[in-house]
């Protein structure tokens, strides 16, 4: 796929809220030192007076943003995942869900392909903290078209928002003239009918060309981009699983709690089949490039192949 | 308002403390009481705020950072005029608006939900912040518990704060010198709380008596002069002022009066208004 255009999501981030300041004056960026990676940097170039830096104190960056939602403005607080979902989590849980306040996460450097840095900083827990809070929505794009988008049904959502970026560099595949965003809605990118693959985030791209590998092997598989974890587009999954019969779920998060467990959770009542949960398996992460970790822990194409091949 | 006003007015919110801890059978009126002359004060005579219009964008705003003393600023705003004084009898009963800590959603005149300790601060500032942003002219206050300021977020509050200048925000700590565990010097001590606030660029102001109205009015007077920097109003204060047998206990910081230690509390407080009254 070297022909491909890529563009990391944190960057497609940057670009949104910059695109969003111009139309709405009530979009406010917060960030905790880290504008130049988080790429809220691009719209403290632009607005300079709307950008706040916090410094390093993510808790009180997610309290400040909470303040600043109930005298009507939208927040965007923007740091690493780790930090926003994780060292913060009981602000959000407290000062952001409970009152159900119009603050908007945008966490960047989400799952392993933080690459270098290692295991203190890639997040493989955010989706399943950030799910278990009442109200709370969250979602992860697969690619700069889908961010952009996101950012801008974020702004329109009333209440609180988590969203997850990445670091690495990942291929445009969302660049069609259909191509429709709604949060809480999967999309069908291929037909098929041995098998479900639910994907999200830079997992959605190795999932479609495992589905092409595993079409050459006589194995005809349905794709699915669940951009939003939360709420979950249960009527499209259920509906996919009475017919498939199997769901894979793929995600650059730990097999516990979350697109995995969403999932589950949701067949388990609702449609029962086997699910085989692909992604981090409850282990930490480690360093090295983004690249070698995706082929390492298996959420490569060719991981994704293999794992799934093993299940059908 | 006049001083004996106000004196009159706290102590019926100090009975509206003790009466809805009492009923709630739970709750925290230690801090509560400690409270109840800088709730009066705030809500009768600082803030420019209407019960009838409780979301008013202009409004003044407040935000109990020590949300367990609910009961004070519940009995406070129902004094106020926000909602019925009888509907506090109701606190921490399933079903009821009054949460057992402050809930913005649902309790009318509260700003900010409330309760797990040094997340107060944190939005009163970004209120502040809000309002400087936009060119706003409201005023924020907070109230934190000397217990509380342990916590290591009111000071990535306090430094974001300082630094931002925001001469809008009015952090007042609650100095009764009284936590769960005992008293705040042995469990883990917070002082100088005055050189701390000072050191993150604030106007502190000290009050000897946070339970007096003249030397509030003067704290108060100050904070709204000083300019270019917040404001941090450290007070002393009694905790369970005015029921003789809380005062100064750190045993009645989450605990409420069973039937006969509410009649006593109640009695000590008439007594306290019925001398108002001969004033």
């Amino acid at each position: 796929m070297s022909d491909v255009k890529k563009i990391a999501t944190r960057a497609s981030y940057g670009n949104a809220l910059v695109e969003l300041g111009k139309k709405h004056e009530n979009v406010i960026v917060l960030d905790a030192d880290l504008a130049a990676a988080t790429q809220t940097g691009v719209f403290k170039k632009e607005f300079p007076e709307r950008h706040i830096d916090c410094g390093i104190a993510e808790c009180n960056m997610v309290g400040i943003g909470a303040g600043i939602a109930t005298t009507g403005k939208v927040p965007f607080v923007s740091t690493f995942a780790m930090f926003a979902a994780g060292r913060a989590f009981e602000q959000v849980r407290n000062s952001v869900g409970y009152p159900k306040l119009n603050v908007k996460i945008g966490a960047t450097h989400g799952g392993i392909s933080v690459g270098e840095d290692g295991a203190t900083h890639q997040c493989c827990e955010d989706f399943a903290l950030m799910r278990s809070i009442p109200g709370m929505v969250v979602a992860c794009p697969s690619d700069d078209i889908e961010a952009k988008a996101m950012v801008e049904a974020a702004y329109e959502h009333v209440g609180p928002v988590y969203m997850r970026f990445g670091r690495l560099a990942v291929p445009v595949i969302n660049d069609r003239p259909d191509y429709k965003f709604e949060l809480g809605k999967g999309i069908v990118l291929r037909e098929g009918k041995d098998l479900t693959i639910i994907a999200n985030g830079l997992c959605v791209a190795p999932a479609l060309e495992a589905a092409e590998k595993l079409a050459a092997d006589g194995i005809d598989a349905k794709v699915i981009n669940i951009h939003t974890i939360k709420p979950l587009d249960e009527e499209l999954v259920v509906a996919a699983a009475k017919e498939t019969g199997k769901v894979v779920t793929v995600e650059e998060h730990s097999v516990i709690g979350g697109l995995g467990g969403a999932v589950c959770e949701c067949l388990s009542e609702k449609a029962p089949v086997p699910v085989k949960r692909i992604g981090v398996n409850d282990v930490f992460g480690e360093s090295g490039s983004a690249a070698a970790l995706l082929e390492k822990y298996e959420l490569d194409a060719e991981g994704i192949y293999k794992q799934i091949k093993a299940f059908v | 308002m006049d001083k004996l006003e106000l004196q009159k007015i706290a102590n019926e919110v100090r009975k509206g403390i003790v009466t809805a801890v009492h009923a709630a059978k739970a709750g925290h009126p230690g801090g509560s009481l400690s409270a109840a002359d800088l709730f009066t004060y705030l809500y009768f005579e600082e803030m420019n705020i209407d019960p009838k219009d409780p979301k008013k964008a202009a409004r003044d705003r407040f935000v109990l950072s020590k949300g367990h003393t609910a009961p004070g600023l519940y009995s406070v705003l129902a004094n106020r005029g926000y909602f019925p004084v009888e509907d506090l009898k109701t606190l921490r009963h399933l079903g009821s608006y009054l949460q057992g800590h402050p809930d913005m959603k649902h309790i009318p005149g509260v700003d900010m939900s409330s309760g797990s300790l040094g997340q107060g601060i944190s939005a009163a500032v970004g209120m502040a912040l809000s309002a400087k942003l936009s060119g706003d002219s409201y005023r924020v206050y907070t109230l934190l518990g000397d217990g509380e300021i342990q916590e290591g977020q009111v000071w990535e509050a306090a430094m974001f704060a300082g630094h931002r200048k925001l001469d809008n925000l009015v952090v007042i700590v609650d100095n009764n010198g009284l936590q769960i565990d005992g008293a705040i010097e042995d469990v883990c001590s917070p002082y100088p709380i005055d050189k701390k606030f000072e050191a993150f660029n604030f106007h502190v102001i000290n009050v000897a008596d946070g339970n007096d109205m003249d030397q509030l009015k003067a704290a108060f007077d100050e904070a709204k002069a000083a300019k270019g920097m917040p404001c941090a109003i450290v007070m002393k204060t009694v905790k369970g002022k005015g029921v003789s047998f809380m005062e100064n206990q750190a045993g009645w910081h989450g605990k409420a009066p069973n039937d006969e230690q509410y009649a006593q509390a109640m009695e000590d407080l008439k007594k306290v208004g019925d001398a108002l009254c001969q004033m």
